[in-house]
């Protein structure tokens, strides 16, 4: 029951990057790629009717893990108390900036929310992947199964880390690289002619610098933890984890060589979702790890509700996926297509 | 009190009180922009249309202030209250996940096509994405009283062997009968926002003599929704989440009503200041017995004063829990009176000419924010000290690993920003009503 909701939770919060991570992404690229006010309306056109549900992923996933894992949710968001903060003020930055940004037409109103726009996009993806750094390499937990990570400390990841060590920096960057490109790719499927072909640009620039970074990733995760290695040993299957992130990354690009467009988006979601998955499965059994003593680690196990209520999550939980599911599709159908700018709706 | 716990009370207080006033304005405008457009769907009047839209370009804007002043709020369940997360979240992390997986899903899918998708879809089509937006924004509004219901009045769990709760029936949590009173109570009061708001816009065009057709819709659509809900107010759903407290929090009543000492044939106090350490009421104007009679329908019933159970017990900040209660109370008598007479006018066909009425329709805007606010601080101020009723106290429930001065720091980055958005809100509105109904939507993006 515990592993079922844990692959449940993790299927929610890739859920959450993949979809918000094209939003983020075409934010980062914003202000590069858009040269003049309508540029810039096509692309928030093109994020515009979905990025509100793509961040309710963000929400459902908090809510299913603190439904699901009351101790893993108290213990970690009391413990990422500061960036977590931030990441909520720079939410509420990001929201307002979208969608208050057409409400005036001045270039003064429009410049000021476009910056903001860009600058919230790009911070949130670094503190995605410091965030994703931290929970891989470790916290350091108390006996009572609570921990307070300062920002930072000396940046060397040690026993008493900060939330920022060259470690979660590097995890950061390698968020911010990825989600670029992945921004990237799914501007150019949904626009046309200079926008498109500057898109698809940065898309190709960021190709071999995502690729470089992930294999160094790779490494440094094992350098700093040979432990994630565990579950691949006893498992070999897993295997096809860090084969399923090199295969689409490859499709990617020989895909934007090509100019298919939608393939090569389809291969970078790809992509993020089993360099979720592989960490997911490196983790597994343990939910937060410890970086004082392995026996203080949060597991599926010790931080799971009871198990009458976990029983009784499947029945709703199923039904508003599907629902959710049903949401999405219908919203894709409906907005599907190139953006245009004439006709004043969408 | 502990330096901490304060920080993260008011933390709390302070981020939940300023994301109150906009939801109450979604879940309130949100049925009356279904009755508009059902309006003109029926009458095939444009007029109705042309207003629909304008309340809906309102409504996009308190959204976006609502959806992004509300992340925080279930944020802050883990980072400032983690112990108490520790201890409940088996069981409310049930209506809370509820809420993601239900209501914001289907808000967040038929926002889009209700804000901007008039001219894609069938008068019919957006008229069904108006319902869905209604519907999603009312049911997340079910899941977030039955949390708070539970902490209230706690049902449907066990003690666990590690001392935390964990559900034990789905359906007591989700039935709980102060659930159902409290969300009456509170989806009455958000209609009330609603309504005041719609009114109050319409008498401002009426006299200034702008847009008076729309003005006209508006103060009509206004005055009976808020005379149809301030009466549902008061009755049955104020007095039944009354009697809600008077059986299973007696202290608290004791506290709001500020009645120091038991006795039958219990008066209730009008006005006056409650006197804590002298345990006495000054300047009190009462209604003898009148509380015996609202509390238990007779009027030598004996009801229970604070001196009946032990002073740590009691709520701790009882001059402000009293005020917030009269406050409430007060405003809703007037809210009553203001609608009867305003609906009474209008049957007369004299409203939009009585222009001292719409005057106070105008000025009436802000009272329904009070009352509303003021009403969660009552439920909220009378159920301390505990955090879940009889089963947790607050200070044992927020955060210890979040020092004081962490939570200051960030308390203050929250006032900042929501200074802002409070500024932003204000001005983006202020050059909707200019505009005016007759106006041409600016692009969507």
């Amino acid at each position: 029951m515990e592993t079922l909701w844990f692959m449940v939770v993790a299927v929610m919060v890739t859920a959450y990057v993949v979809l918000d991570g094209f939003d983020l992404g075409a934010g980062v690229i914003y202000l590069f790629i858009a040269r003049n006010s309508s540029e810039r309306r096509m692309i928030l056109r093109a994020i515009g009717p979905v990025w509100d549900g793509n961040e309710v992923w963000l929400l459902a996933a908090g809510g299913t893990l603190y439904f699901a894992f009351p101790q893993l949710y108290a213990s970690s968001f009391s413990g990422f108390y500061l960036p977590l903060m931030m990441v909520l003020w720079l939410l509420m930055l990001r929201g307002i900036s979208i969608e208050f940004r057409a409400h005036i037409e001045d270039p003064v109103w429009q410049t000021f929310f476009d910056v903001i726009f860009f600058a919230a996009s790009a911070l949130l993806a670094i503190f995605l992947g410091a965030a994703l750094g931290n929970v891989i390499r470790g916290v350091p937990l108390g006996p009572d199964g609570y921990f307070f990570e300062p920002l930072w400390t000396d940046f060397r990841v040690s026993a008493h880390p900060g939330i920022l060590d060259w470690y979660t920096v590097m995890a950061g960057v390698i968020a911010l690289a990825t989600l670029t490109t992945h921004g990237a790719l799914y501007v150019v499927t949904k626009t046309e002619a200079e926008l498109s072909l500057r898109a698809r640009k940065v898309a190709l620039i960021m190709w071999p610098i995502q690729a470089v970074l992930t294999v160094v990733s790779l490494i440094a995760t094992y350098s700093i933890k040979p432990q994630v290695m565990d579950n691949y040993r006893q498992h070999p299957i897993g295997a096809l984890i860090p084969l399923a992130v090199l295969v689409s990354l490859a499709v990617l690009l020989w895909a934007t060589l090509r100019h298919k467009e939608k393939p090569a988006f389809v291969a970078s979601s790809f992509y993020i979702a089993s360099m979720l998955v592989g960490a997911a499965y490196a983790l597994y059994p343990v939910v937060l790890p410890a970086s004082t003593d392995s026996s203080y680690s949060l597991t599926i196990y010790n931080s799971a509700a009871g198990h009458h209520g976990l029983v009784v999550g499947i029945t709703w939980w199923s039904l508003g996926f599907v629902l959710a599911l049903a949401y999405f599709v219908f919203i894709f159908r409906m907005f599907r297509g190139k953006v245009r700018l004439e006709g004043g709706g969408y | 009190m502990d330096s901490a716990l304060l920080v993260h009370r008011l933390h709390f207080a302070f981020t939940v009180t300023f994301h109150y006033l906009f939801p109450q304005l979604t879940m309130g405008l949100a049925p009356l922009i279904v009755v508009l457009k059902t309006l003109a769907l029926r009458r095939n009047d444009e007029r109705y249309n042309q207003a629909a839209r304008f309340w809906v370009r309102i409504f996009g804007i308190n959204f976006v202030i609502g959806v992004v002043t509300g992340i925080p709020m279930e944020f802050q369940f883990g980072t400032n209250w983690s112990h108490f997360s520790r201890f409940a979240g088996g069981v409310i992390g049930q209506t809370l996940a509820m809420e993601g997986m239900f209501a914001f899903f289907l808000e967040s899918a038929f926002l889009g096509l209700f804000l901007y998708g008039e001219k894609r879809l069938s008068p019919r089509a957006h008229w069904w994405s108006a319902v869905a937006v209604c519907f999603g924004s009312w049911l997340s509004g079910y899941f977030i009283i039955a949390t708070d219901a539970w902490m209230q009045n706690p049902v449907g769990y066990e003690r666990a062997a590690d001392g935390s709760v964990q559900l034990s029936s789905f359906w007591e949590l989700v039935l709980n009968p102060w659930a159902w009173w409290q969300y009456a109570h509170n989806m009455s009061g958000a209609a009330i926002t609603g309504a005041f708001v719609m009114a109050s816009v319409g008498a401002f065009y009426l006299l200034s003599g702008k847009h008076k057709e729309h003005g006209q819709i508006f103060v009509r659509t206004g005055v009976l929704a808020g005379c149809i809900f301030s009466i549902l107010q008061l009755f049955p759903t104020g007095d039944g989440q009354g009697r809600m407290v008077a059986q299973n929090q007696p202290v608290t009543l004791a506290a709001m009503e500020a009645l120091f000492t038991s006795q039958p044939g219990a008066p209730l106090v009008i006005i006056g200041q409650p006197d804590v350490p002298g345990r006495k009421i000054d300047n009190p104007l009462l209604v003898p017995k009148a509380l015996s009679f609202l509390t238990y329908r007779r009027w030598q019933a004996r009801v229970e004063g604070l001196d009946s159970f032990p002073e740590k017990l009691w709520p701790q900040n009882i001059p402000l829990l009293y005020f917030s209660y009269h406050i409430m109370v007060g405003l809703g008598t007037i809210f009553i009176a203001i609608m009867v007479v305003s609906v009474f006018l209008l049957w007369r066909g004299k409203l939009f000419n009585a222009r001292w009425m719409l005057w106070i329709l105008l000025l009436s805007l802000p009272f329904p924010y009070i009352a509303n606010t003021a009403g969660w601080m009552t439920a909220e101020l009378g159920r301390q000290p505990w955090l879940v009723y009889g089963l947790m106290l607050t200070a044992d429930g927020y955060s210890k690993t979040v020092s004081a001065g962490n939570g200051m720091f960030t308390l203050l980055g929250f006032m900042g920003i929501y200074t802002i958005l409070g500024i932003l809100f204000l001005f983006l509105v202020h050059r909707e009503i200019e505009h005016g109904p007759a106006a041409e939507p600016a692009p969507v993006h």
